[in-house]
């Protein structure tokens, strides 16, 4: 009987197609970012967010991926940029708090590589987002790693005088590591 | 006849006057900045633009220096005066040294690399540090108040030579 509840949830699995979501562990995970302030590389990290991954690399067209960002937690490298960054000028985040990623489009590019196109939503404007990201199990879970840069200027990260890319680059390199125990 | 500096010697001295005088002005400048603003974070960088040119340009000094002997200082000079004139000389170059190489240790604590003139990144001197850079920041600041403190009794001095003493003491410079 038990057996046969245990085949039938599995089928039912199957047959949706849909992974387990699961949550990135925060003690082993982060988002960090380098920015480039009049040419010097300045590294920041959003201390805050959560990551609920389904993902299987047998089968991508199945995952399922969404990432929210809190902004208000914002490393930006130094007391007084940490200040700054929550104005209206940058993230804004009285009025926009949080930037989000949805994925459900995976291609497999090979060698252990993969995209993920989804929603990527910040102070108020969402667009489409392609993100490469690499998969390495270990023992325990998976590391989800990437890195790509991101156009502040595309979603008005930085405006006024700080749509300067003399002052700060449009691109903004984000890195992400993410882990997610089995 | 006065004999002079050499005039690479002489060149030298001015542009690193001239240059620790702009990168402290700066210094007191951004330091009385609030917050964070565009006009800072320009003022900030050339501040550290300067302060390492200062530093290669002191490092050239000193090679000059050492394979170059100055003029003798005028005979009429006290034992205990030449001696005040040759330590004071040895510690301003100790700390046109330390204050740029502090400033750049400091930097490099805050997490932020220097990058002279927006084109050459130069290596982080530590990891970076917030605790650290409370401290770093205090030694640097100490020590170009000393530095500003000690070459303005060093221009004093260069002055009383020529208006009182009447000797070539700052002619030997100019």
């Amino acid at each position: 009987m038990r057996r046969t509840a245990l085949f039938l949830s599995l089928l039912a699995a199957g047959t949706l197609g849909q992974a387990q979501a699961a949550p990135a562990d925060p003690a082993k995970s982060s988002v960090k970012f380098v920015f480039t302030q009049m040419n010097v590389p300045v590294e920041g990290q959003f201390k805050k967010f959560s990551a609920d991954i389904a993902f299987d690399t047998a089968k991508p067209d199945t995952g399922k991926v969404n990432i929210a960002v809190d902004l208000a937690a914002t490393d930006a490298g130094s007391s007084d940029a940490n200040q700054a960054v929550q104005m209206k000028e940058w993230f804004n985040t009285s009025s926009y708090p949080k930037a989000t990623f949805s994925a459900n489009q995976f291609k497999p590019l090979g060698g252990g590589k993969f995209s993920a196109t989804g929603q990527f939503s910040v102070k108020g404007k969402t667009a489409n987002l392609t993100v490469p990201f690499t998969v390495k199990p270990d023992a325990k879970g998976s590391w989800y790693e990437g890195s790509f840069p991101l156009s502040r200027l595309a979603w008005k990260i930085g405006e006024g005088e700080w749509s300067d890319v003399g002052a700060v680059a449009d691109a903004v390199q984000v890195k992400f590591k993410l882990y997610v125990a089995k | 006849m006065t004999i002079k500096y050499t005039l690479p010697a002489r060149l030298l001295h001015w542009l690193v006057a001239l240059g620790i005088i702009a990168a402290f002005a700066l210094g007191l400048t951004t330091d009385s900045m609030e917050g964070f603003s565009m006009q800072k974070l320009k003022l900030i960088n050339y501040h550290k633009w300067l302060g390492i040119s200062v530093l290669a340009l002191v490092a050239i000094r000193l090679l000059w220096r050492l394979s170059h002997r100055p003029p003798e200082l005028p005979a009429q000079m006290q034992p205990w005066e030449k001696q005040v004139a040759h330590y004071t000389h040895m510690l301003l170059y100790v700390l046109m040294f330390a204050v740029p190489l502090g400033g750049w240790l400091y930097s490099s604590a805050k997490g932020f690399p220097v990058v002279w003139l927006g084109l050459v990144e130069l290596p982080n001197l530590m990891d970076k540090n917030e605790e650290l850079a409370g401290t770093i920041k205090f030694m640097h600041k100490i020590g170009a108040w000393t530095l500003v403190l000690l070459a303005v009794a060093h221009a004093a001095a260069a002055l009383k030579h020529h208006f009182i003493q009447k000797d070539d003491v700052l002619k030997r410079m100019l």
